[in-house]
């Protein structure tokens, strides 16, 4: 394909896959990212709070209690940031055996 | 099986235990399985290339095994994540991430029992740091040394707890009552023991 014909194609394009497929909602760029910790019965309630404070920095009271929301709620967001930031810090968290995942806040 | 973790003293950090032989060969053969589980890295195993550990991609699946799919979970999707199409995007995600994270978290993890290893092999050698007295010898960490051992710890935990399908908190209560008899019963002990001392030196690096 010529890079005109290619030009001149991605409009029509565009339009046909809207008009047949239900309408999806797009992930906006601009929603931030979360890391999530879920609850697991192994990782000792210190140690999950020790991890919060040494990896994030944050003081024994936050951690503390995003520990005590993880254990009571089954889970919480203990971060948010860019795709790449929340990529780092989910990967972190494997690192220290805690089970974390990552979204698009909404 | 009384010794903990007690911090170094000295206002360094660090930490100290005194382990007896039974729980130094524990110690060191349940890590030895951990690293055997986790396997080595590309490159590493015998005759590889070295050059296959610089353009390897890790895989997409999640483990088979339940002990390294909970040691490698999948970075996207999980309780309270995304549902239907999203579900399967998040379900990409998760593969792509995993082809470029995965190895660098085992070699990590290969890493941190690596070091614990060597920690326990040094106790076995007059010439380590260890100063045995008899048959116990006493481990001292430097604040560097406890991190790997923190980490090993909570792995080594994570892989007995999924072996002994603890689920839920009451699935621990019901480890302290289990009968001598039961098959299972070693491995209760071994991961209560390992709680006591992770939570021990969890104690000394926030203290």
């Amino acid at each position: 394909m010529s890079v005109e014909d290619a030009v001149s194609a991605i409009p029509l394009e565009i339009e046909r896959t809207e008009s047949e497929q239900a309408p999806v909602e797009v992930p906006n760029p601009d929603v931030p990212w979360i890391t999530l910790v879920h609850n697991d019965p192994v990782n000792l309630m210190s140690y999950v709070t020790y991890v919060f404070q040494a990896y994030f920095g944050y003081s024994k009271e936050k951690a503390k209690k995003l520990m005590l929301d993880v254990h009571q709620k089954g889970r919480a967001v203990v971060s948010s940031g860019s795709r790449e930031e929340m990529e780092r810090d989910v990967q972190a968290m494997h690192g220290y055996g805690l089970w974390a995942t990552l979204q698009q806040d909404r | 099986m009384s010794g903990y973790f007690r911090p170094a003293g000295g206002g360094r950090g660090g930490a100290v235990i005194t382990l007896d032989r039974a729980e130094i060969s524990i110690l060191r053969s349940l890590t030895t399985q951990l690293l055997e589980l986790i396997g080595p890295g590309p490159g590493e195993g015998e005759a590889a290339d070295p050059l296959d550990a610089l353009f390897a991609e890790g895989p997409s699946e999640p483990p088979a095994d339940p002990v390294l799919a909970r040691l490698f979970p999948d970075a996207y999707g999980g309780p309270g994540g995304p549902e239907g199409a999203e579900a399967a995007e998040a379900a990409e995600r998760a593969a792509e991430f995993r082809r470029f994270t995965e190895h660098d978290l085992r070699a990590h993890k290969r890493e941190n029992g690596v070091a614990v290893i060597r920690d326990l092999d040094s106790l076995a050698d007059p010439a380590g740091g260890a100063s045995g007295v008899g048959d116990t010898a006493e481990l001292r960490l430097g604040p560097e040394e406890s991190q790997r051992w923190l980490v090993t710890l909570n792995d080594l935990r994570l892989a007995i707890g999924t072996r002994l399908a603890i689920a839920d908190d009451d699935a621990t209560d019901r480890l302290f009552a289990l009968p001598d008899d039961d098959p299972v019963k070693p491995m209760a002990l071994a991961y209560l023991w390992l709680g006591g001392l992770q939570e021990s030196l969890v104690e000394t690096l926030m203290t």
